[in-house]
Order: C-alpha cells, then sequence, then structure tokens
C-alpha cells in the first residue's frame, strides 16, 4: 500500500515551487511579496529561506516590468514562475501577457518562444468585493498562443506546475483562492501530472455538470444532493481552458444527453458560452435538452456576503438547474 | 474654566479630535473583525492619522478626494459620517456605498470623496481626469490624491506625474511613505527611496514632511493646496510616517522588527500632539467620551440599518435613466 500525506492545496503548491527549483536551476519564483512575507496567500512560505533571494525574488508593485521581465528571462534560457497576487491585478501587465507572451513566437516565425509559467489567484466567495475577486481565466483563455490551467483538487495543485513548465509555451495557472486551504490526503510519492484532458471526477448517466477551479467543489455537493433525488450527475473538472479537451465533454454528453455547465465568469461572451458552443457543434442531435449555465450574474462581485452570495453559483442554482434539464425534453 | 481665546490652541485641539476618532474608530473596527461583523480585507489606518487630518485641513468642500483601499482616515477626515461608514463595512443598504464596496471601497460623491481605491495605484489616473475637468470648466479646485509609497513602483505613477507635470493639472499629490508595501521594505521596492526626489524630476515641486506631526503636515498640505489653486501645477508631498498595525487583518506582519514598530510608537502623532499642546487629562477625557459616543451610536446605526435586497444585486453596473429615452 501507497503511504499517503496529510497536505492543503496551499502545501500542494508549495510543494510543487520547491520541487521544481530543487530539480531544475533556471527555474526561479518572482512577485510581489513572496520572499520574505512568504507570499500574499502563504503559498512560498520558507522558500526564500531555502533557496535565497536571487531565486526567491521580491518584486515592487510594478507587474508589466516583472512579468515582462519573466517572458524576456524565459526567452533568453530560463524557467521563471511569475506570480500575481489577484487575476484583477494582471491586468496591469496584461499587455505583455497578450502582446508578447502569447503572441512572440508567432509574430517571429517561429524564433521565440516563451517557457514561462504565471501564477495567479482568481475568484469571488471572501468578501473582498469588486476589485479582488473576479474569474477572468475565461478571457485568458480567449487568447491563442496561452495554456490555461485550473487545478482544482490537491493532485492537480501538487502536479501541474512541473509539466507546465515543461512546456514550451506560456501557460498561466489560475489558483482558486478558496481552495488554498482545503485539506486532503496525497500518495506519499505523488508528482507531475498530465494537462491535457478533462477528468471526470464523478460518474453518472443522467446530466453533464462541466466545470473546473472553484465551482468543482460545488458542483459535486451538488451531485451528492442530487442523488437522493435519484439522479446521477457526471462531474467533469475540465482542468485545462485552453486548449480545452473537447473529446471528454463530448463524449459525456453522448452517454447523458443532457448537460450543465458552471462557471464563476460572468456568462456574456464566456467560456461558459464557449463549452456550450461546442456541445451543440459536436453533440446537437445527442441533447435531449436545451443546455443550461450557471454563471456569475452579470455584476461586478459585490462586498456584501448576501449579496456576493447571491451573484456566484451556489450549490442551489446547480440543483435547480439540473432539475430544469431532467425535466425538460424527452 | 477661562474665557481667553486661543484659536491656534482651539485649531490643534480640533486636530487632536479627529486624530482621535479615526484611532478610536479603526480599533472598533478590529474588535468588529474578531467578531466577523466586518468581514474581507481590512486594512487600518492606525499611527498615520496625522497625514489624513492634516492634509485635508488644506482642502475646502469644493475640492476632490482620491483615495486608497487604507482610507478610512480619509472618509472621516473629509467629514463622511461614521455612521455610513460602518454601515458600509456591515454591508448594509445605508453605507457609503450601499455594501457594494465594503472597507476598501467608500465613496461619498456628495463630499466629493471619489473612493477607495484597491487597485494599487489606480487612483492617480482618476485624480488627473478629475483635475483635468475642473481646468476645462475654470473651476478653481484642488483634487487630493492619496497613494503609498508602494504605489510608487507602478508604471500608472510615473505616467500620471509626467502627465500632471506636462498639462499643469491641479492635483495635490499625497505619497504616504510607511517604509513598506505590504512585506516590502522601502529599499527593497525603490532604488531611489526619496520619494520627493523622484517626483521633482518630473519638475514637480515636491517635498518630505514629517507625517507624524499633524501640524507640520497641515502647514504643508495649504502652502502646496494653495499653489495648486493659484494655477501652480501639481505639487507633491512625501508624507513620511509609519502603520503601528500589520498590513492587513491577514498579515502576521513577520517582515518588521518588534523594535521598529516600537521606536516609532514613541512618535505616536496622537501622544506627541496632546504633550505639545499641554492638553489635559480632563480635556482628553472629554474628546474620548465624544468620540466614544459617536462611534457606538454608528455601530448601532450599522447594527440596525437594513440590507440591500437580493432582488437589487445588479442595480448600478448601468446608470438609471429617468423619464422617456
Ligand atoms: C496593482 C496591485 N498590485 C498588488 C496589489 C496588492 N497590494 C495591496 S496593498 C499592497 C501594498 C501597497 O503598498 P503602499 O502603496 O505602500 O500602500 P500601504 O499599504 O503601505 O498604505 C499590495 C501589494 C494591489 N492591490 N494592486
Ligand atoms: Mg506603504
Amino acid at each position: 500500500m501507497n503511504a499517503v500525506l496529510k497536505t492543503t492545496y496551499r502545501e500542494a503548491v508549495r510543494a510543487a515551487l520547491r520541487e521544481a527549483l530543487l530539480r531544475d536551476e533556471r527555474v526561479f519564483l518572482m512577485g510581489e511579496d513572496v520572499g520574505r512575507y512568504g507570499g500574499c496567500f502563504a503559498v512560498s512560505l520558507g522558500l526564500l529561506e531555502e533557496f535565497g533571494p536571487e531565486r526567491i525574488r521580491d518584486t515592487p508593485l510594478s507587474e508589466s516590468a516583472f512579468v515582462g521581465a519573466g517572458i524576456g528571462a524565459a526567452m533568453n534560457g530560463m524557467r521563471p514562475i511569475v506570480e500575481i497576487m489577484t487575476v484583477n491585478f494582471s491586468l496591469l501587465a496584461l499587455d505583455q501577457i497578450l502582446n508578447n507572451a502569447a503572441t512572440l513566437l508567432h509574430m517571429s516565425g517561429g524564433q521565440v518562444p516563451v517557457p514561462l509559467v504565471v501564477r495567479m489567484t482568481t475568484g469571488a466567495g471572501r468578501q473582498l468585493a469588486a476589485q479582488h475577486s473576479h474569474s477572468l481565466e475565461g478571457w485568458y483563455a480567449h487568447i491563442p498562443g496561452l495554456r490555461i490551467l485550473a487545478p482544482a483538487t490537491l493532485e492537480d495543485a501538487r502536479g501541474m506546475l512541473w509539466t507546465a513548465l515543461q512546456d514550451p509555451d506560456p501557460v498561466l495557472i489560475f489558483e482558486h483562492g478558496s481552495l488554498y486551504n482545503v485539506a486532503g490526503e496525497l500518495p506519499a510519492d505523488t508528482g507531475a501530472v498530465g494537462i491535457d484532458r478533462a477528468a471526470v471526477r464523478r460518474a453518472g448517466g443522467d446530466v453533464s455538470l462541466i466545470t473546473y477551479g472553484g465551482t468543482l467543489a460545488k458542483a459535486l455537493d451538488a451531485a451528492g444532493e442530487l442523488s437522493g433525488d435519484g439522479i446521477e450527475a457526471e462531474v467533469i473538472d475540465l482542468r485545462s481552458l485552453r486548449p480545452l479537451d473537447d473529446a471528454t465533454v463530448i463524449d459525456s454528453v453522448r452517454r447523458t444527453h443532457r448537460a450543465v455547465v458552471v462557471d464563476e465568469g460572468w456568462r456574456s461572451g464566456s467560456l461558459s458560452a464557449e463549452i456550450t458552443t461546442r456541445i451543440v457543434e459536436q453533440a446537437f442531435y445527442d441533447l435531449d435538452a436545451p443546455i443550461e449555465r450557471v454563471c456569475t450574474a452579470e455584476v461586478p462581485i459585490p462586498y456584501a456576503r448576501h449579496l456576493e452570495e447571491a451573484a456566484i453559483p451556489q450549490v442551489a442554482d446547480i440543483v435547480d438547474a439540473v432539475h430544469r434539464v431532467v425535466g425538460a425534453g424527452g | 474654566m477661562t474665557h481667553t481665546r486661543d484659536p491656534v490652541g482651539e485649531h490643534r485641539r480640533e486636530l487632536l479630535r479627529q486624530m482621535l476618532r479615526i484611532r478610536r474608530f479603526e480599533e472598533k473596527c478590529a474588535e468588529l473583525y474578531s467578531a466577523a461583523e466586518i468581514r474581507g480585507f481590512l486594512h487600518l489606518y492606525i499611527g498615520e492619522e496625522a497625514v489624513a487630518v492634516g492634509a485635508l485641513q488644506a482642502l475646502t468642500e469644493e475640492d476632490n478626494v482620491v483615495s486608497t483601499y487604507r482610507e478610512h482616515g480619509h472618509a472621516l477626515a473629509r467629514g463622511v459620517p461614521a455612521s455610513s461608514i460602518m454601515a458600509e463595512m456591515y454591508g448594509r443598504a445605508t453605507g457609503c456605498s450601499r455594501g457594494r464596496g465594503g472597507s476598501m471601497h467608500l465613496f461619498d460623491v456628495g463630499r466629493r470623496f471619489y473612493g477607495g481605491n484597491a487597485i494599487v495605484a489606480g487612483g492617480l489616473p482618476i485624480a488627473l481626469g478629475l483635475a483635468l475637468a475642473d481646468r476645462l470648466r475654470g473651476d478653481r479646485r484642488v483634487t487630493a490624491c492619496f497613494f503609498g509609497d508602494g504605489a510608487a513602483a507602478e508604471g500608472e505613477f510615473h505616467e500620471c506625474l509626467n502627465l500632471a507635470a506636462l498639462w499643469r493639472l491641479p492635483v495635490l499629490f499625497s505619497c504616504e511613505n510607511n517604509l513598506y508595501a505590504m512585506g516590502t521594505a522601502l529599499a527593497v521596492e525603490h532604488k531611489e527611496t526619496d520619494l520627493a526626489v523622484r517626483a521633482a524630476t518630473y519638475e514637480i515641486p515636491s517635498w518630505p514632511v514629517d507625517g507624524m506631526d499633524v501640524v507640520a503636515v497641515e502647514e504643508a498640505a495649504r502652502h502646496a493646496a494653495e499653489a495648486v489653486r493659484e494655477g501652480g501645477g501639481p505639487h507633491f508631498l512625501e508624507l513620511r510616517t509609519y502603520r503601528f498595525r500589520a498590513h492587513s487583518m491577514y498579515d502576521p506582519d513577520r517582515y518588521r522588527d518588534k523594535a521598529e514598530i516600537e521606536a516609532w510608537k514613541r512618535h505616536d502623532p496622537i501622544d506627541g500632539l496632546a504633550r505639545r499642546e499641554n492638553v489635559t487629562r480632563d480635556e482628553l477625557e472629554l474628546i474620548e467620551k465624544e468620540v466614544a459616543a459617536e462611534i457606538s451610536e454608528a455601530i448601532e446605526f450599522a447594527e440596525a440599518a437594513p440590507l440591500e435586497p437580493v432582488a437589487d444585486l445588479t442595480r448600478f453596473v448601468h446608470s438609471e435613466r429617468t423619464g422617456a429615452g
């Protein structure tokens, strides 16, 4: 029997960072307060003491400069991991991410690959209001040239980073802020995981619940509740938001004939719209009911707890949506 | 009871009262945070009160204020009622931002208080625009823009100083240099740690001020604000101060020496002023009583305040037009 390790999502990310720093001397971590402070969510706590200030680099509040510097260092043989505190602040570096990281390889006719990894938190649920709570990973998933990952489990928090570092192109990793304290067990010999395929986190034959990141746990809770009502939901964790693993999604929908997409992003012009469209494009005749989406209300995330709760997808919303699609059609 | 009026002494007692209001209000906020009445991020201004109180003396009601996520002090000193600030932190409908903003996003446009902005340096461009509009209309307003030492590393800071200088915009840049940006010390953020010197490279008159001395801050701010108002273009004050508490309630404050914090506490702006002005124990007690009453009223108001109905969740995403069209 394999030994197991009690850990948290936060510790799993930290272990992944440690492993990368130990295994590859080209790897370094930089971002605001990653060193002395230990990371704004305490992810990199202790790494400065272990690896020193050259490899655990505290940066000034200069998102555009240090993300861009990460791009340049990646172009020049290093394997930087850049941490941005929160996706809302990544907008100050959006120019570098889109106009340089995602674009240089193509624009240079294949001469300039950018093997950069950027990690950042995303998502709502902690009453941090509109400038700290948005889920903009869907925007980034719009951009050709980027790979977008959303680790929702301890295993992925631990295993995606190393695989991302092997990618010759830029990878953005979105860690939902509500996940850091999630505790659980991992095999002691846990390590790198694949990043190409979505995962079926719960099998079921009545409806496909398609989600990722911070809403995976809610979808699983909803599936548990629905099971009590005699509805077996299959829960798919997308894991990679770009490229999307259509095959896993379509295969599931072909079996369940019904789909609900759950996304903490806004609905209009969104990732959930993209997933829905792909199902319609590839499995239209397999559907027995219109697809439903459970998304965040079209509003900047408000501070007040009751308003924030009402704004973002909740278990009850998912359960209701499933009842609608199961009740509908043939 | 003395009948000789001493306007200077009276004014300074008022400054003391203002600083104490902020101090006691925030101490209460910290308690309420521990009691889970206030949530989200809460950034306390304790130790820096002389900056907001002193600087805002220089403004009239017609002037504009732009602030950061550490803005309770600015809001209180600007005259935003403690009750509406507290209700905001409780997430209530009668909060100054109707519960949408919380601690980091206090707004009161009636008092030309244009908010708590939680994107570091995000307020500077807005301040430029407020000032530009005033200039275009010929309004002789000053826009005071508060931000931290950390903000001076952002591109927006440099873009804004250049543009404000280039267009001679009536902005009073008020840099609160508390020596840290979260856990990152000034010398780890900046090569040139003399921030007034950096502002001067944009040909903006700028100078450092003892931000622990409310009288010095007021004097500097009055001088700068008058120059701005008279068409002298933007001015920059580097207000040297220190936060006695951690960055936010989440911050275990591992990166500062206890001795450093204690040394700064010996320059407490409130104690300092009380000592220099020979404020008696009785006088202080009177002020404390008054302040305590205001704060308990604010809490009562917040606790009794209604919640915004969930049906109104998506209000204010777009403006509500009245009448036809
Ligand atoms: C663009 C951006 N990057 C990072 C953050 C996270 N953050 C919030 S406050 C802060 C430190 C800011 O320091 P400073 O400007 O000196 O203000 P102080 O908190 O000391 O008042 C950081 C890094 C943010 N809010 N916005
Ligand atoms: Mg600071």
